[in-house]
């Protein structure tokens, strides 16, 4: 037995280490670029232009592309994701085309980033005609983050306890009537937070924007959907590897990944606190 | 109008907008395979298929060019097969104590902490791999530079973790209590149950998590774009440059003309991704099913 006891102990031990150490590994990237990064933020970082092509200067508009990417990636995916959702966990029985409906965002879920890109880049920059553009990068960002939204906001509405829809319904309403009254309005907030958390991850992707709407310096902001953007996770692609300086200007670098970072982590954790708050609210 | 034929009319409105939002997703997915192949298509043609099969990638050259895909194949195929075999074992190892040993506000504080790293966007982690890693497995091996395979896998690996604890946490969870129970009342330890009893009935589960990390893994494009050295030869050398097919895509695209022989190859690439991931998916999703372990 004391063989066992002690090989037990370490067995456990060892368990414990594996995971502190990745925990480590993960708060030692966090402190890499928190700490470097913070050398280079200040006020004229965040809100000027760059200049000698982003070795000075500040990130401004990549900061102003990546805001239109994210707002237009949430006006087109929101509706459509959470549409399907109720459609997906109110309507749908078990049926072959629900079954397709299913398969389809399983697919969706593991497509690459880059295939992604290629499509959007085949479909709406060229096909559409719409050139490297908002509109064209939104759209694909949109593609891209759907089956999150839906998985998400279809947790969200089967967390409403059944009686809500049958006293609903019990008492004469019509099924959308239910949905809008007894539903809704208890499953909005989680189903939101559920989607931005999709769409900071979005935020964040390279590959999908590479070929339908990047730019690496412009000399004004957009002005129409259709102009193409500068955007941040681009911006440090180009500034870490395609730089001639690029040994030289780690600061703007590290600046660039921070902001990256924090617009991300942001969004997120965001995201979370609102979905603690409404747990704590509703309770059944 | 009556009220109740106003209600009527309203409902039918909504449940068709409904069904047509969930429908996008169907849209979506013909459309991916259907402008992948009118983009790639004419390469059928004129050269032909067979020059995918090469293995020389030469697509750009005064003389020839060649667009075997052979080496960005073996490129990906080596990342992968490296991360992977950093990630399962450290992965399923986590997800064990956090889902059977850790206490729970233990677990609480673990869980959100490891899923901030599937929130860091991997042209962050690319970076961090480049001014980080990369240096560190230089000096490590004593290599000229440290843009490698490794380098890459052990990237590749970071963002798997995450995917691979929380859907092998969901998988251990799942196991019914009652053949924990009847292990322990047995007289088996809390580890021999974890590992003869729960282990293995959470197994189907873990096999379809690494099969959807493995599809992650081979899609990703930005961190290994940025730290393996971005050469087309075959190798299996962890400590070679390599080239993927992700990076080979993301690093061409921009410098081609639309339209052209190597823009349609590159295409097929796409083409090439899209079909190993969708099978890896379809797989692990049967797995799933067929062990009843879908949520």
């Amino acid at each position: 037995m004391k063989t066992n006891n002690t090989a037990d102990t370490f067995i456990l031990l060892a368990l414990r280490l594996i995971t502190y150490a990745i925990v480590l590994v993960i708060g030692y990237i966090l402190f890499d670029i928190i700490r470097h990064g913070a050398t280079a933020l200040n006020w004229q970082f965040i809100s000027s232009f760059p200049r000698r092509s982003g070795a000075a200067g500040g990130i401004f508009p990549a900061i102003v592309g990546t805001f239109y990417l994210v707002i237009g990636t949430i006006a087109v995916s929101l509706p459509l994701g959470i549409g399907g959702a109720i459609y997906l966990a109110e309507y749908a029985e078990q049926n072959r085309f629900n079954t397709l409906i299913r398969l389809a965002i399983v697919t969706l879920a593991g497509v690459p980033s880059i295939v992604f890109g290629l499509f959007g880049l085949g479909i709406f920059v060229l096909f559409c005609g719409f050139g490297p553009s908002i509109l064209a990068g939104s759209l694909t960002l949109a593609c891209m983050v759907l089956p999150t939204i839906i998985v998400a906001s279809e947790e969200s509405l089967r967390a409403v306890p059944k009686g809500f829809r049958d006293a609903s319904l019990a008492l004469g309403a019509t099924k959308w009537e239910m949905i809008r009254t007894n539903i809704l309005p208890y499953s909005l907030s989680g189903m939101i937070t559920g989607s931005i958390l999709g769409i900071g991850r979005a935020a964040g992707e390279t590959a999908p924007i590479l070929l339908t709407v990047a730019a690496f310096y412009l000399p004004r902001l957009p002005k129409s959907v259709f102009d193409q953007v500068m955007a941040l996770p681009y911006h440090l692609y180009i500034l870490a590897t395609q730089h001639p300086e690029a040994d030289r200007i780690r600061h703007m670098q590290y600046g660039t990944a921070l902001i990256l970072l924090l617009l991300v982590l942001g969004l997120s954790l965001g995201a979370i606190l609102i979905r603690t708050h409404f747990r704590k609210k509703y309770r059944w | 109008m009556s009220r109740s034929r106003r209600l009527f009319i309203t409902d039918k409105a909504m449940r068709l907008l409904l069904v047509s939002a969930a429908s996008t997703s169907v849209l979506v997915v013909c459309l991916i395979f259907l402008f992948l192949f009118k983009e790639a298509g004419p390469f059928a043609l004129s050269p032909g298929l067979g020059k995918l099969l090469g293995s020389q990638w030469i697509p750009v050259s005064f003389q020839e060019e060649h667009f075997g895909v052979g080496p960005l194949l073996s490129g990906s195929a080596l990342v992968t097969a490296l991360a992977m075999l950093v990630t399962v074992p450290i992965s399923v190892l986590a997800a064990i104590y956090i889902a059977e040993i850790a206490r729970p506000a233990e677990r609480e504080v673990l869980k959100p902490f490891i899923e901030i790293l599937a929130s860091i966007p991997s042209v962050v982690l690319g970076f961090f791999g480049l001014l980080v890693v990369a240096p560190l497995i230089k000096t490590l091996f004593g290599l000229n530079t440290g843009l490698t395979a490794l380098t890459g896998a052990l990237l590749l690996s970071l963002m798997a973790i995450p995917t691979i604890i929380s859907l092998s946490e969901d998988a251990l969870v799942s196991v019914p209590y009652a053949l924990k129970n009847a292990s322990l009342a047995l007289g088996a330890s809390h580890l021999q149950t974890i590992f003869r009893v729960t282990l293995p009935a959470a197994l189907p589960g873990i096999v379809a998590a690494v099969m959807l990390g493995i599809g992650r893994v081979i899609g990703e494009t930005m961190a290994v774009l940025m730290v393996t050295g971005n050469s087309a030869i075959l190798t299996a050398s962890p400590l070679a440059s390599v080239r993927t097919m992700t990076a080979t895509i993301a690093a061409e695209m921009g410098e081609v003309p639309f339209g052209s022989v190597h823009y349609q190859a590159l295409f097929w690439i796409g083409i090439i991704l899209l079909v190993i991931t969708f099978f890896l998916n379809i797989i692990a999703q049967r797995v799933l099913k067929k062990y009843g372990m879908m949520k």
